[in-house]
């Protein structure tokens, strides 16, 4: 159960002079759901068009369900299912038509191509919508038909581009399910998002930032891992309080989160809330208190390096 | 290796997408529809009732009898009438006419010695006495009205005498065959089959596969097994269909409307045509594989347009382009098109009598083929 399905080195891609990933190494063991977490532009789908064979790595090696890519591209299609972060079916086609088609193009069988349909609209609850044009649905919908027609030929490896930035969050929380309910029959996925909750699912992820892999592990790993401390302050005159502290040494970040501010300290500073009790003396009325960390403290953390 | 299957889905969704895109469909009817009636009525070579003024400065009976006769041949209609040349020539600049036909005072002593009249009497040898009956001046810059005009310089003049026509022998006999009338339509109804295909198959060949790429759809597609032969051969069967609704509506209507005679057999011209859309469908690819965007590819279809309506033989006759232009011209296949269906549907003309144009287009489109799907790539770079 340990097999790795997606393995590169040193894989990189550049357009011009833009290097929109940079040596990147990424090993994903099959069952798992592997996460990319990073921001806009950070080179998410440069990566995963990488690792489907659409675009050629300007350097650096790729090898998907033991073969090497993108030479093995076409053989494995029938494996791989892709869903892009553009809808990418046809807006002017039904629900069932655009089935159907991908039904036909990935060569399921005639006889259970009726069937294969059905069981999709009834688990990706789109019964309602069969004979509306695509273009008229709403966002969540539409990514409900693209889940279903990625994975209508039973692909082992799936890749998610952002799945789900379009959608609410009830859609979301569904939409997870069921790609747990997918992994469970069997499938590795790869998704891509920018959302701290949604990449707290995943069984493992990397945090990318400009094309580099910044962090990797498993959600509880990087918590634990995090090289800094968490401390919250309540009080009045946040904002006064926050310029205070930025730029101070051994503060590695500040960020309101409401009527708190949460700050990350480095860890060697042995006593955090001591130090930041002394920075903070002028203040009156500031009650300090260490947190958990989370994942968007690692993922600030493990950005913020890179300034540094 | 070819799928059958996957062709038959590629070629389903096209239909279902072209059902619902009024726009393409519209315009698979329209576009010939249109285009005949342009060429048909309004696009007419065979001049008729060109506005002309007329001075006449003899005012006798015979000068009246002479606009008369001008008049009864049709090519001219005099519109105004004025007293000296002067006041014509203002009205040629200001386009109020094209051209004026002065009758000089002694308009009757000149006639008497004109040899148009077929009197027999010996042709005048000095200058004086044989000098024509009387004068058109004439806006030159249309070079079609011109001729027009020019064409009745030599009008006989019998007819005013009431005598028998010019007995006068012509040089040459000239038996015109396949359009005795000199219709123009007969000769641009059907050439107006290979500018109409030209334009139609090409663009919606090229939009038809630069859409996807230009909606997203592409990226999904090039992640399926689907191979760019079946894209391409998918894609490209219903077009086939449009161009030959297209054809069946121009030759059709050109028939009912301008009595555009289809003399050859119905074989040879499904044959031809056939032959001519599924070439210019595969320029279509060609296009589609270089444009980024539909507007790119309606630019290119234009580049090739242009040259396939000024080149092909459609609007000029091949025989009078220089060396350079021909060459430039054999490269289009509608210049080889032209000449078929003009062949077929005209001078009834065999298959086998056409077999260097048919293998000539039967290479171009294997060529073109061949080049579209080796640069259509599955990739994205
Ligand atoms: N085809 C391309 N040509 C030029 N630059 C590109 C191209 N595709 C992506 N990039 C650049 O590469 C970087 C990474 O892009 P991308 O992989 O789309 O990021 P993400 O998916 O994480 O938002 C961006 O700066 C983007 O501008
Ligand atoms: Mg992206």
């Amino acid at each position: 159960m340990t097999d790795v399905v997606v393995s590169t080195r040193s894989l990189t891609r550049t357009f011009g002079e833009k290097t929109a990933v940079d040596n990147l190494d990424l090993e994903i063991q099959t069952g798992q759901i592997y996460g990319f977490l990073g921001p806009n532009g950070c080179g998410k789908t440069t990566t995963i068009r990488m690792l489907t064979g659409l675009l050629t790595p300007s350097s650096g090696e790729v090898t998907v369900l033991g073969k090497s890519m993108p030479q093995a591209a076409e053989p494995l299609k029938s494996q791989i299912g892709y869903m892009t972060q553009i809808f990418s079916y046809y807006r002017d086609l039904t629900v069932r038509e655009n089935l159907k088609f991908a039904a036909e193009i990935y060569g399921i069988p005639a006889r259970s191509v009726k069937g294969r349909i059905e069981e999709l609209l009834h688990t990706y609850d789109l019964t309602t919508n069969v004979d509306q044009l695509c273009g008229s649905l709403s966002g969540g919908q539409r990514q409900k038909l693209s889940l279903a027609a990625t994975v209508i030929h039973r692909p082992k490896l799936l890749f998610l581009d952002e799945p789900t930035s379009a959608v609410d969050p009830e859609t979301r929380r569904t939409f997870w399910e069921q790609l747990f309910d997918l992994v469970d029959e069997g499938a590795t996925m790869i998704v891509s998002t920018h959302f701290m909750d949604e990449a707290e699912r995943c069984h493992k992820l990397a945090i990318l930032q400009n094309g580099a892999k910044k962090a990797d592990g498993s959600p509880r790993q990087l918590m634990d891992n995090l090289q800094a401390d968490v401390v919250e302050i309540e009080g009045p005159e946040l904002r006064t309080v926050k310029h205070q502290l930025d730029g101070k040494p051994k503060v590695l970040s500040t960020a309101q989160i409401g009527s708190r501010l949460r700050v990350l300290v480095d860890k060697s500073e042995p006593q955090p809330v001591e130090m930041l009790r002394a920075l903070l003396n002028t203040f009156s009325d500031l009650t300090l208190t260490q947190q958990r960390p989370n994942l968007e403290d690692v993922f600030v953390s493990a950005t913020r390096e890179q300034k540094a | 290796m070819i799928s059958p299957r996957r062709i038959a889905a590629v070629l389903k969704k096209e239909l279902l997408q072209l059902r619902r895109d009024r726009m393409t469909f519209a315009m698979v009817i329209m576009i010939p529809l249109i285009q005949l009636m342009l060429f048909g009525y309004a696009i007419n070579t065979n001049l008729r009732h060109v506005p002309v003024a007329l001075v006449d400065q003899a005012e006798t009976e015979l000068s009246r009898t002479l606009a008369q006769i001008v008049q009864a041949t049709q090519v001219v209609e005099f519109t105004e009438v004025f007293a000296t040349p002067q006041e014509a020539e203002i009205a040629i600049t200001e386009a109020r006419v094209r051209a004026a036909l002065i009758i000089p005072r002694d308009v009757d002593n000149r006639f008497a010695r004109s040899p148009a009249i077929g009197l027999g009497l010996p042709n005048a040898t000095d200058q004086t006495s044989s000098r024509p009956v009387a004068h058109w001046i004439v806006d030159g810059s249309d070079t079609m009205v011109a001729s027009a005009i020019k064409s009745l310089r030599a009008m006989p003049l019998t007819e005013m005498m009431r005598l028998p026509p010019n007995r006068l022998v012509p040089t040459f006999e000239v038996t015109l065959y396949f359009n005795p009338e000199q219709r123009s339509a007969v000769n641009i109804v059907p050439g107006l089959v290979g500018v109409i295909l030209t334009m139609t198959m090409i663009l919606f060949t090229s939009a038809a596969i630069v859409r996807e790429r230009e909606r997203g759809n592409m990226e999904m597609l090039i992640n399926t097994p689907v191979k760019s032969s079946e894209i391409m051969i998918g894609k490209i069967i219903p077009y086939i269909f449009a161009g030959l609704i297209q054809v069946a509506i121009i030759l059709g209507l050109g028939h009912v409307l301008f009595d555009v005679p289809i003399n050859g057999g119905l074989g040879a011209l499904l044959v031809v045509t056939l032959l001519f859309i599924i070439a210019s469908l595969s320029v279509g690819l060609v296009v589609s594989t270089l444009a980024k965007n539909q507007l790119q590819s309606m630019q290119m279809t234009v580049f090739i347009l242009l040259p396939s309506i000024l080149m092909s033989g459609f609007m000029f006759p091949f025989d009078g382009m220089p060396q350079p232009v021909q060459v430039i011209a054999q490269a289009l296949p509608a210049t080889h098109f032209m000449d078929m269906i003009r062949g077929v549907v005209l001078r009834d003309a065999s298959l086998f009598e056409m077999r260097e144009q048919i293998l000539w287009m039967i290479g171009f489109t294997v060529f073109g083929l061949m080049a579209a799907t080796l640069k259509f790539k599955k990739r994205l770079d």
